[in-house]
């Protein structure tokens, strides 16, 4: 059996964002880490890994340094590492990245793919469906657990008011969620061995029926209108009484003034 | 992805929303979208049309209509019965394919973040994520020499890295114009009693092939609890209460303000907390009058949910938490205190009415 696992290399918002002078992100400033449901998803294909000695490969798009987060998933136990990177790829929405990552999956052998359900820098949520749409694959989103049977997986699929438990036959492709699981850590060995460990780079002309207008910027139908760093709406009043009564007496003068007793 | 032509553009009309429903009862996402599309319908000069797919969902279509909906299309098939994705991109994307809406809204919950992708794929159109804010508004936003600026274009504000920043997107090139919407942001219109929409029964036919999934079981969570997003009042804890059992006092002050209790992602993760109760980036979306952040130190990703309350109330023994930048009354001090003695004040207050 072979799992390929997209994953992807975002900056650690729990640190906080760092901006440049002219308001875009100073990424070079930030921590990177592997994004969390990928990691989930990436420790659900080892899993299987471990029971049935399935192949297990990670598959990554970005600039060239995105390569450290595939060794991380090769120290962790994947097998193979696929960089995709091409200066001409650059600037994607979630149309262009699916389809690029979708094309260079054409050229790979899968039964089944995984991927996070977003990715905590952009948390659209997208692109796993968007593949499995380009490929022609079924889909099962928001994994909260994962179990191969015979030619299929049988998935817990997460809603807001309970789950379903769905099978669907391979190939297919399945959206991980950050609580699908813990994550093993890397070993030393495996540390060891991800350094020297041959990562297998795909620019465009690699990718399979893809055409230029689907890739990139160019080929990304949603555009930029405006960003900013978010304006909050300012701080009210700040108090600090002396005593717990006068802190009460504080809030219940508000409650009554806006009319809420 | 190729551009449009203007022929084709012009060919798009009308604003479409998704009428989400689960065991054919609406989702609230449904009324919220039927309205905002109103909003963005009556700038156009168009119509708001809400698509219903289910199952015996045909009686349905009144109450859309009452609660704003011009037109419905109803797809009605025994495949529709349960949420799958592929049967249901397969409706929604015929219908686009057949009646071109030049904006198709659907909800950003479990089922709208599956099927808004699919099918936005399937059509070959864009899609923006998670929106919190749709206007009508030409792109580029300012006019730049030498390009096309485009009117009447959907601008689509979303927040992006975990509520850091918020970005500003448009589609001026393809249609539909497609936004998924995070529950609990736009406003329902007032119901109308007895209000029509004209009724449009449409059906692509369905064929099983091997994109449908199989459905094993569907359990439901039981729970007694109330949607957070429809509290008036919403008395919410963090990691400062310290445990399960002290939210105790946070209830007694939601009881009698005739509130509910909510809670900070901290206290699910620490102190076990229902995830349903849970505001935030990754809970719900929440815009009461009255908001309390009772030891919530005011995370980004937390503040991105409550934000939006009308009055925000803090208490906090930490003056330096970030929750007082956004509080309207801020009060620095212990929570263990403040909280039982400001329940029997309100108590009192009440008594004297």
């Amino acid at each position: 059996m072979k799992i390929v696992v997209c994953i992807k290399q975002v900056p650690d918002t729990k640190g906080g964002v760092q901006f440049n002078p002219d308001g875009t992100l100073n990424r070079a400033a930030m921590l990177t880490i592997m994004n969390p449901d990928d990691k989930a998803g990436l420790e659900a294909a080892l899993r299987i890994k471990d029971q049935t000695g399935a192949e297990v490969t990670v598959v990554t798009m970005g600039l060239p340094k995105a390569a450290d987060v595939l060794r991380e998933a090769m120290a962790m136990g994947a097998d193979k590492g696929v960089l995709i990177t091409d200066r001409v790829l650059g600037g994607a929405d979630t149309w262009a990245t699916s389809t690029t990552i979708a094309g260079a999956l054409r050229g790979m052998e899968y039964d089944l793919i995984i991927t996070g359900r977003q990715a905590i820098d952009g948390d659209t949520a997208q692109v796993g469906p968007q593949i499995a749409e380009h490929l022609n694959l079924p889909i099962i989103s928001y994994a909260e657990d994962i179990k191969v049977e015979g030619d299929s997986v049988v998935v817990k699929r997460q809603y807001e008011d309970g789950f379903h438990m769905l099978k669907a036959k391979m190939p297919c492709l399945i959206t991980a969620l950050s609580e699908l699981n813990e994550a093993r850590y890397m070993t030393p060995g495996g540390i060891f061995d991800a350094c020297d460990a041959e990562i297998t780079t795909l620019g465009r002309a690699d990718l399979i029926d893809v055409d230029d207008s689907n890739i990139g910027l160019m080929g990304s139908p949603t555009k930029i209108a405006r960003a900013s760093d978010k304006v909050r709406k300012g701080a009210g009043e700040k108090f600090t009484p002396d005593t717990a009564d006068e802190a009460a007496k504080i809030i219940v003068d508000a409650l009554k003034t806006k009319h809420i007793i | 992805m190729g551009a449009m032509n203007a022929e084709e553009l012009a060919k798009y009309k009308g604003v479409f929303v998704f009428a989400q429903q689960v065991d054919n009862k609406l989702s609230g996402i449904a009324f919220e979208l039927v309205g905002e599309g109103s909003r963005l319908a009556e700038k156009l000069g168009t119509e708001v049309t809400a698509v219903l797919l289910g199952s015996g969902v045909a009686g349905l279509a009144d109450e859309l209509a009452e609660y704003g909906a011009d037109k419905v299309i109803v797809v009605d098939d025994p495949e529709l019965k349960d949420y799958r994705t592929e049967p249901y991109a397969h409706a929604l994307a015929s219908v686009i394919d057949e009646y071109k809406p030049e904006i198709m809204l659907v909800g950003a919950t479990a089922i709208g973040r599956d099927l808004g992708p699919t099918v936005s794929a399937r059509v070959k159109t864009g899609l923006t994520a998670d929106c919190t804010l749709l206007e009508i508004g030409d792109f580029p936003v300012n006019p730049i020499p030498g390009k096309e600026q485009k009117h009447n274009q959907l601008l689509m504000t979303r927040p992006a890295f975990g509520g850091n920043t918020i970005a500003t997107i448009a589609c001026p090139d393809n249609r539909p114009q497609m936004a998924t919407v995070r529950p609990g942001v736009m406003q329902k219109l007032d119901r109308v009693a007895g209000k029509k929409a004209e009724v449009i029964n449409y059906n692509p036919g369905f064929t099983p092939n091997n994109r449908y999934v199989e459905i094993l079981e569907i359990s439901k969570a039981v729970s007694n609890i109330k949607d957070i997003m429809d509290a008036k009042i919403l008395v919410s804890g963090g990691r400062g209460v310290g445990s399960a059992e002290n939210f105790k006092i946070l209830e007694d002050l939601a009881e009698v303000l005739g509130g509910q209790i909510s809670c900070s992602r901290a206290a699910v993760e620490s102190y076990g907390m229902a995830p349903e109760l849970q505001v935030g980036q990754t809970g719900k979306t929440v815009r009461p009058n009255v908001y309390f952040a009772i030891g919530i130190s005011g995370a980004i990703q937390h503040v991105a949910g409550m934000e939006e309350s009308d009055i925000i109330i803090a208490i906090n023994k930490d003056e330096d938490a970030p929750i007082f930048d956004v509080a309207d009354y801020g009060i620095v001090g212990d929570l263990n205190k403040i909280v039982p003695l400001l329940t029997e004040q309100i108590k009192a207050e009440l008594a004297n009415k």
